[in-house]
């Protein structure tokens, strides 16, 4: 039983600023089904920042939502208020961000930074700090109990990420959101916080947003990928067919540059030529033409978001051969 | 993120945005005028006042306000008004050069003591906290006794008990610059420590420092004002805001307008400087920001 | 031909925390040597004391032959010509308030080069790294990731150095933008024979660009080698922890993940023995004793239980 947990309809969200509005995200739709994992891929500008703070409401004050919806459990979080936005916000669903030295009040223990975020529940002190004890256990932090009364500062940067990653499943949340994670860790302690978040996912159950551009980790890690690029999805599908079978040029191109997979010594690495376009002064038609070296002249238009196949869509020309013959 | 939020065009120049920033604000727009104003009439005042500000006329003394004088007469006989002009002219006179060595001398020390070996740091230090912890009045009545009141007086009291505070301004700000990436590169590159500090440094301090000092001149305006009150600053018959105040208080209830001539200008002054110190402060601030 | 640089022994102390323990390493001319590490590694220290950022309590640095550890500022500057270093932190290591264009000419301006056309000496070093030549008037806040890292490579060649220095040259950077900066240092090194040393713990940067690696943990080289040989034949523990910490792409890749335990010991207290074993997956009672530097065929490393041998 699949139930759609999280559900990103048509979103399309502005910054306005001097220059003119930025269209930060454009038509944004995927789902997250409850207890699956779904990695989110892109580059600097790809809009997963803005896609964050909109999905939690943690916006700059220039941000317009344009248009679209975001159902969580079936409500559009777009018509809560504030209160009930922050009723939701470290329950149902949790963040954990990615720098790991900034994410804890510096000057606070451990131990009662993880007793304050339990506000919710209805239990002794005593009960809240045998929780977050037992939450650095689930972690792998040693001898939880003394630690507790340690600050922020006496933990490593990997110690440190594993206990946002506590925190942010004291709660137990429908929904954890991971913004790039592992992004400031060496690769060795990558791999450990991912090797643990699957294991606490398998636990705990919930589903996971997963954002990262790092290739090789949502390959590991997600169930489902969505690929964006300059504020739009160009492809979303299962992470086998996005890996083994992409269909759009962006995503097979980003592969490709991927380093992780060229084993012997290239002379040339591969890249992407040109810059991403600038979101206050959009091109026509498709967002990735001017980088693609496949661009026909339907690409003159927006391609939709098509369905491919079971739970493969992607937005390019190139897959509707009628169009490009 | 920044990237895609910073301003991509340099078409106008720095000062240009930074006014048009204080602009946008509508108390920084009434600092602006305000200050616009003074220093208006304190550049042309000796073409704007209606009588000459020294000029004694005893058989029209102690008039109140009237249409040829508008603030009135003081106990000579000089119109009120002129004085008050003039007054702003002293008044700039004393804050802006005081200000200005004091920023300048202040900048240098503190740039040398958070960047230079510890040693001088420390020295430096003390020296700034003795010269604070000396209060402005007595040290005001040292220098007076050795050398006479004067304008140039007033304006050395001032500026040597300033220099402390743009110190440690600048000695913070040093501290704080002194290990970014930017900083290692240079000296990686071999640049002197003069270059760092000049070219690299200084263009990153002075924006915090100019707005301290858009927001001290009320406070020097205060205090040169002060120590003409006291009779320890201007020499008579220079008109100052202060020495406005001294006359019109001895005879308050024969000549109120004098101390509302004195003390108005002050409290305009004040308010003035602040709203546009404050409001120069938001402008420049977030621009700093932009440099993540 | 002699090598450009021989660091020997290099030992560093932060007050009591003792940083590098004897670090020894040599770049020959026109080679790329990298200097992997992780964080607590001293990989960023090793590179600054070169470049005589860091103090260096003992050892010795020997440029083209020359000693030039703790040689002090003033008998330093002369060979910041030949030494160019890149840090970071793109727009960090740029100072905020200059155009591109001073901060390029830079190295002009300290050396004393008051003589030469900085414009047109701007307008080559842009071409150089494939940077639009309006792009001098623009300000650090205003360049994209990948285009600060390049200001910061046309800066470090602006003075024609031999040796180039460079600090994670490509952290921060999209995978589609990174291949473009390595490509773009593969052939500048090519093009003026530039000898580098990059510190990285990105093994995959380290495939595509260097000749020679090395291995530091906690302060000291524990294994060293040609790439290929360290890629193929990894003889110490932690370097097959390395690579093998590296996901790859692809969603069916067999994981024969060789996981490491715990953290990384204090610098304060360095554990006895191998200081490895702590965290080792092969570790046994021998790895009590400290183990030493041995060197078979090129390829050096300090392990008591090597593998391949």
């Amino acid at each position: 039983m699949t139930e759609t947990l999280l559900e990103i309809d048509n979103l399309s969200v502005d910054y306005e600023t001097a220059r003119g509005d930025l269209k930060a995200l454009r038509d944004i739709s995927f789902d997250v089904n409850r207890g699956e994992i779904v990695g989110i891929v892109g580059e600097s500008g790809c809009g997963k920042s803005t896609l964050i703070s909109a999905i939690l409401r943690l916006i700059a004050p220039n941000t317009r939502f344009r248009n679209g919806a975001i159902r969580f459990k079936g409500d559009d979080l777009l018509t809560r208020t504030e209160d009930q936005m922050r009723a939701l916000r470290g329950g149902d669903i949790s963040i954990v961000f990615q720098d790991p030295m900034q994410t804890h009040n510096p000057v606070i223990t451990i131990g009662k930074q993880m007793v304050d975020i339990q506000h919710r529940a209805m239990t002794s002190k005593k009960e809240k700090l045998a929780t977050a004890a037992k939450m650095l256990g689930a972690v792998g932090i040693p001898d939880p109990e003394a630690r507790l009364k340690q600050y922020p500062h006496e933990f490593s940067g990997g110690m440190r990420q594993r206990i946002a990653i506590a925190m942010a499943l004291m709660s137990e949340p429908d929904l954890l959101i991971a913004d790039e994670p592992t992004t400031a860790l060496d690769a060795t302690l990558e791999v450990q916080i991912i090797e643990r978040l699957k294991d606490l996912q398998r636990d705990f159950g919930c589903a996971i947003l997963f954002i990262s551009h790092h290739l090789g980790v949502i390959a590991e890690l997600c169930d489902r990928v969505v690929v964006m690029y300059a504020g739009a999805v160009v492809e979303s599908g299962t992470v086998r067919e996005i890996f083994h079978n992409p269909k759009h040029p962006y995503t097979r191109r980003l592969i490709e540059c991927d380093p992780g997979h060229i084993k012997a010594r290239a002379r040339i690495l591969p890249t992407i030529p040109g810059e991403v376009p600038d979101l206050a002064n959009l091109p026509d038609g498709c967002i990735f033409r001017d980088r693609c070296d496949q661009a026909v002249a339907c690409c003159a238009q927006v391609p939709p978001l098509t369905r491919l196949s079971e739970g493969h869509n992607a937005a390019c020309w190139l897959n509707h051969a009628e169009e490009v013959a | 993120m920044t990237d895609i939020i910073a301003d991509t065009s340099k078409s106008r120049s720095e000062l240009a945005i930074i006014i048009a920033g204080v602009a946008r604000d509508p108390l920084g727009l009434i600092g602006l005028i305000i200050v616009g104003s003074i220093v208006f009439s304190a550049v042309f005042a000796s073409w704007i006042v209606p009588y000459d500000p020294i000029a004694m006329n005893i058989p029209d003394r102690m008039q109140g306000p009237s249409g040829t004088h508008l603030l009135g007469t003081d106990q000579l006989g000089r119109d009120t008004f002129s004085r008050v002009i003039s007054g702003g002219q002293v008044a700039l006179k004393v804050a802006l050069p005081a200000i200005f060595g004091a920023m300048t001398i202040g900048l240098t020390l503190g740039m040398i003591a958070g960047y230079g070996p510890k040693w001088l740091d420390n020295f430096l230090m003390l020296l700034f906290d003795t010269i604070r912890s000396f209060p402005t009045v007595m040290f005001a009545l040292a220098v007076v006794a050795l050398v006479g009141p004067s304008l140039q007086t007033v304006v050395f009291v001032v500026m040597a008990t300033s220099i402390p505070t743009y110190g440690r301004v600048a000695r913070t700000q040093t501290l704080t610059l002194r290990n970014s990436e930017f900083i290692l590169a240079e000296r990686a590159m071999g640049a002197s420590m003069a270059r760092i500090l000049g070219v690299h440094m200084l263009p990153n301090i002075i924006g915090v420092l100019a707005v301290l000092a858009a927001m001290d001149i009320p406070t020097v305006i205060a205090l040169e004002a002060g120590l003409s009150f006291l009779g320890l600053g201007v020499k008579p018959p220079t008109p100052s805001w202060g020495v406005l105040l001294k006359d019109g208080y001895a005879l308050i209830r024969q000549t109120p307008w004098l101390v509302v001539g004195g003390g108005l200008p002050i409290i305009l002054a004040t308010l003035g400087f602040t709203f546009l110190g404050e409001s120069l402060r938001d402008v420049v601030d977030p621009k700093l920001r932009k440099n993540r | 031909m002699s090598p450009i640089l021989e660091v020997k022994d290099l030992k560093t102390n932060f007050g009591s925390v003792n940083v590098l323990a004897g670090v020894s390493f040599t770049v020959e001319q026109g080679e790329t040597y990298a200097m992997v590490g992780e964080s607590g590694s001293g990989k960023t220290t090793v590179i600054r004391a070169i470049a005589g950022l860091a103090p260096a309590q003992a050892g010795s640095v020997k440029f083209e032959g020359r000693e030039i550890r703790g040689i002090g500022e003033r008998a330093l500057r002369p060979l910041r010509k030949d030494i160019a270093m890149m840090f970071q932190d793109p727009t960090g290591s740029l100072s905020p308030r200059l155009t591109i264009r001073n901060l390029i000419t830079e190295p002009y301006k300290i050396q004393g080069m008051k003589d030469r056309d900085l414009d047109a000496e701007a307008k080559r070093l842009l071409e150089l790294v494939n940077l639009p030549a309006h792009f001098a008037d623009r300000y650090p806040y205003q360049l994209s990731g990948g285009q600060a890292r390049r200001v910061g490579v046309a800066r470090a060649l602006a003075l024609e150095p031999k040796l180039i220095l460079a600090d994670e040259p490509t952290a921060g950077l999209d995978v589609s933008v990174q291949g473009e900066l390595l490509n773009l240092l593969n052939d500048l090194r090519e093009r003026l024979g530039l000898s580098m040393v990059i510190i990285t713990h990105n093994l995959n940067v380290v495939r595509h660009v260097a000749d020679r690696m090395g291995i530091l943990y906690l302060g000291r080289l524990v294994e060293e080698g040609t790439t290929e040989a360290i890629f193929h034949e990894p003889r110490h523990p932690y370097t097959n922890c390395l690579l093998s910490a590296n996901p790859e792409p692809d969603p069916d890749a067999r994981l024969d993940r060789i996981a490491l335990k715990g953290e990384p010991p204090s610098l304060i207290q360095r554990p006895s023995g191998c200081e490895f074993r702590d965290r080792c997956p092969m570790a046994s009672e021998v790895c009590t004793q400290v183990p030493q530097w041995e060197v078979t065929d090129g390829h050096g490393v300090r392990c008591l239980t090597p593998r391949h041998l």
